[in-house]
């Protein structure tokens, strides 16, 4: 927020917009959201078989034992769910970048996204549409069949961690048992798409890409899932909703805050996060000052657009991951679980008030995930790119022995809280006093450069 | 270089050629380098200069004296400042004209502050370079005040056009005083603003730390000038050490290498020295303001149409990439028979053959634009 002395250039504020496009530009930003949350609200605990029995019983007025398209009405209902949870992740990318650019040009002293829409909302739209009336360019030298197929293992890798990932208290297409071995396991599915496109491009800059990413990704995996370790060990359970409802509403009931090491396996988490999504300051296999765009220089148009859904729409994934396994995920204060089950009340169909809660868990969840992902979007244009040695040197000689040492630590912690229960609580709040002086030091500290630069916090020229 | 094209790469190793250019990101123009690579390392990168080749050296035997100024601005866009006053030096020193202070004072006013920008543009590139887009933009937006300042001065924000044989186009204008001031108040803070911003970065430190050293010795072997000399730690500065014009009256530190984030001469002491200067140049735009003498700013009775004696001249500004050097040979018509630009980047070319060994592909690029080589100054 630099914001002016006179003589420093503060862009000029963009034309007012007439009211219409205002009003149409807020309908769709909050309503499309709105409605993707709420059909997520409907189908999620809807396409459950229990739920499909009472479903049938009391909305279409049928026996569910002699009704005949019971199989049909669930294969409905999950194709739906399928079909808006995919959509979901397209329009949570879209507009991902549409706010990764109105935040980047504030850091930056520009204007940003101001044409399409009121505050350039409808950018992502317009780049979308413009991207699918592009020439779809295949290299003659490319090896077609793999070059086409490539961009369709990014898609996928991308949309199938919205099987498992939660949304709510029983909001979630479906909770694994294996919840969390099956993200991991899934998203690695993208770096044999990017693979792919870098060899098959048959081009210098995209192998190099290609084989960057590759190096990237295989060795991040190995931190990520020592620090993802640490949460599963606290929670016992490798089920998303399980690791959640073993974490509670407030700040010291959060895994993160749960032990002393919790918060160093979440910041290598963090990072891993960063490395596996190509991110600054792990962009190396896009490097555009070095590789022109990596594995993405050959492509365009629609497989393009593809490349480009995945790597915005993976923002939403990794926060939500980080909120699930570290930061409570949709815990509601004040509503434990027997609030829950109150609520739901005997009958089959759930009562009213469970509904409103599952809306007020659904909000809890979103919110915290955009502040984490409003926290790797600050990182991104902030940070420089790191060098593909240190890259390694980061992940092997630093991340995964402190992995390990967070993995046996919280081991032992365990025992000791089995031992004395008490320890529990008390480090939690502890370690959430700490980290909130810490908090309260950086913000003291940006306030004093701001006042020594000579600016001042300006929030109005939004 | 044909043989290193036409070789056969050895299929039984792993190397490859790439040509790194001359349409790639981070090359700052068109440059092309013919990367030998063994992966991520480098075994050699050897420049291929020649495609912003534009003549201007033979343009300056085929125009009158005074008419050549223009094209000197596209010697070095970055700074044409620095490119003007050379030649003007040159012309001055052929015909034995006095230039009156007001006019070298002008001079060196906008001359520093040409400077600044060009900093600016250079670190922000290296920022760009090492993945840090922020740094870049803000460094555009303190340059975007500079050119509004050059602008009011001389009507042009790029191609400046300014200085004129026998002293500068035009007089302060109404006003320009405070704003310039008020600029370098705000100059003045932005410098720590955007060290904390990137330059003690950890990230950035170790990008460019260590990376890419270049020897005092093997700078002045190879004619490095400038910012690229001085990070090597050779304490040498034209404005200092062969004063002309103004610089005799100004006092200033000259920044030089010291190893700050490692090694001297590496990538690091080349930026830093950058960030220095502007603080330096920032200080000798206030003395100058200060100081500035009342008078006319350009020589009396200086002919249009000029023919200088039958000799040659030589002059040495300290351009923002270095020592920038213009030999004027003169018949005794009023056209030179001969000018001859000597330019900082493409003596700085020369050294990456040597240099780039052993490198990563993304050190290349940290030493490119730690170089701070300006396309059209390599190839004029």
């Amino acid at each position: 927020m630099t914001a002016s002395p006179r003589h420093a250039r503060t862009p000029e504020a963009p034309k007012r917009h007439p009211k219409t496009i205002v009003l149409l530009t807020l309908a769709f930003g909050l309503g499309l959201p709105a409605i993707l949350f709420a059909a997520v609200l409907v189908l999620s605990p809807l396409s459950k078989p229990a739920m499909i029995d009472a479903f049938i019983e009391h909305v279409l007025k049928q026996d569910p034992a002699t009704f005949g398209h019971r199989n049909l009405v669930l294969g409905v209902s999950v194709g739906v769910l399928g079909f808006v949870l995919l959509n979901f992740g397209a329009i949570v990318s879209g507009m991902t970048v549409w706010w990764e650019m109105r935040v980047s040009s504030r850091m930056q002293s520009r204007v940003g996204y101001n044409r399409v829409g009121a505050g350039g909302f409808f950018q992502w739209v317009a780049d979308a549409v413009k991207l699918l009336f592009k020439e779809d360019l295949i290299p003659a030298e490319a090896d077609s069949l793999l070059f086409k197929a490539a961009p369709y293992f990014v898609l996928t890798g991308f949309a199938l961690t919205f099987v498992a990932l939660p949304f709510g208290e029983s909001l979630i297409a479906a909770d694994l048992n294996v919840g969390i071995f099956y993200l991991i396991a899934v998203t690695a599915l993208v770096v044999v798409g990017i693979l792919l496109a870098g060899w098959s491009s048959n081009s210098k800059w995209s192998l190099f890409g290609g084989m960057r990413s590759a190096a990237q990704v295989i060795s991040y995996e190995i931190p990520a899932g020592l620090a993802i370790m640490v949460p599963v060990l606290m929670a016992g359970t490798l089920s998303m909703q399980g690791i959640i409802r073993a974490q509670g509403a407030w700040p010291w009931q959060w895994f993160v805050f749960a032990n002393p090491v919790a918060p160093i396996a979440f910041v290598i988490f963090f990072i891993a996060q960063l490395a596996e999504g190509n991110r600054t300051p792990f962009d190396l296999p896009e490097a555009e000052s070095e590789l022109v765009a990596g594995y993405l220089s050959e492509y365009s148009s629609f497989r393009f657009a593809l490349y480009f859904l995945v790597e915005f729409g993976n923002l939403w994934v990794m926060a939500a991951v980080a909120v699930t396994l570290f930061f409570g995920g949709w815990q509601v204060p004040f509503a434990g679980p027997e609030v829950f089950a109150r609520l739901r009340g005997a009958g089959a169909m759930p009562g009213l008030g469970w509904w409103a809660l599952q809306v007020v868990s659904m909000a809890v969840f979103a919110v915290k995930t955009l502040m984490v992902l409003n926290l790797i979007v600050w990182i991104r244009w902030t940070l420089p790119r790191i060098r593909i040695d240190q890259m390694m040197t980061l992940c092997w000689k630093y991340l995964v022995p402190f992995a390990f040492a967070a993995f046996v630590i919280t081991l032992l912690w365990q025992i000791l809280v089995a031992a004395v229960p008490a320890v529990g609580p008390v480090s939690g709040v502890a370690i959430t006093g700490v980290t909130l002086v810490l908090a309260a030091l950086f913000l003291r500290q940006t306030a004093r450069n701001i006042t020594a630069a000579g600016d001042r916090v300006d929030l109005t020229n939004w | 270089m044909e043989k290193l094209i036409l070789r056969r790469v050895d299929r039984d190793n792993e190397e490859m050629v790439l040509n790194f250019g001359p349409q790639h990101p981070s090359t700052h123009g068109v440059i092309n380098f013919i990367v030998e690579t063994d992966g991520e390392v480098l075994k050699k990168a050897i420049p291929d200069v020649g495609y912003l080749h534009r003549s201007i050296e033979k343009i300056g035997e085929t125009t009158g004296y005074p008419g050549f100024m223009p094209f000197t601005d596209r010697v070095d866009y970055v700074a044409a400042m620095f490119a003007n006053e050379g030649y003007a030096v040159a012309v001055e020193r052929l015909l034995k004209l006095e230039v009156p202070a007001r006019a070298q004072w002008l001079r060196a006013i906008s001359c520093e502050l040409c400077r600044i920008a060009s900093h600016l543009v250079s670190v922000g590139t290296m920022a760009m370079d090492i993945g840090a887009f922020t740094p870049m933009l803000h460094g555009i937006r303190e340059r975007e005040t500079i050119n509004d300042l050059i602008e009011a001065l001389c009507g042009a924000r790029l191609t400046y056009n300014y200085h004129r044989i026998g002293g500068v186009a035009f007089d302060l204008p109404e006003g320009w005083r405070g704003k310039a001031l008020a600029f370098l108040d705000h100059f003045d803070k932005f410098l720590p603003e955007f060290d904390r911003l990137i330059t003690f970065n950890e990230v950035y430190l170790r990008r460019l730390g260590g990376v890419a050293v270049i020897p005092a010795a093997q700078a002045i072997d190879y004619g490095l000038v400038g910012p690229n000399l001085r990070g090597s730690g050779v304490d040498w500065d034209l404005r200092r050490d062969l004063p002309y014009g103004a610089y005799p009256h100004f006092k200033f530190q000259v920044p030089v290498g010291k190893g700050w984030a490692g090694a001297v001469g590496d990538c690091f002491d080349r930026y830093y020295v950058r960030c220095l200067e502007m603080a330096e140049s920032s200080k000798i735009v206030r003395q100058a303001l200060e100081s500035l003498p009342e008078g006319d700013v350009m020589a009396p009775k200086v002919p249009r149409n000029l023919k200088p004696e039958a000799g040659e001249a030589l002059s040495r500004v300290e351009s923002a990439r270095g020592e920038m050097a213009y030999y004027v040979v003169s018949d005794g018509t009023n056209k030179a028979h001969r000018v001859r630009a000597r330019t900082g980047s493409f003596t700085a070319m020369g050294i990456i053959e040597d240099i780039s060994s052993g490198l990563m592909v993304a050190d290349l690029v940290a030493l490119i634009a730690s170089l701070d080589v300006v396309a059209p100054e390599i190839d004029r």
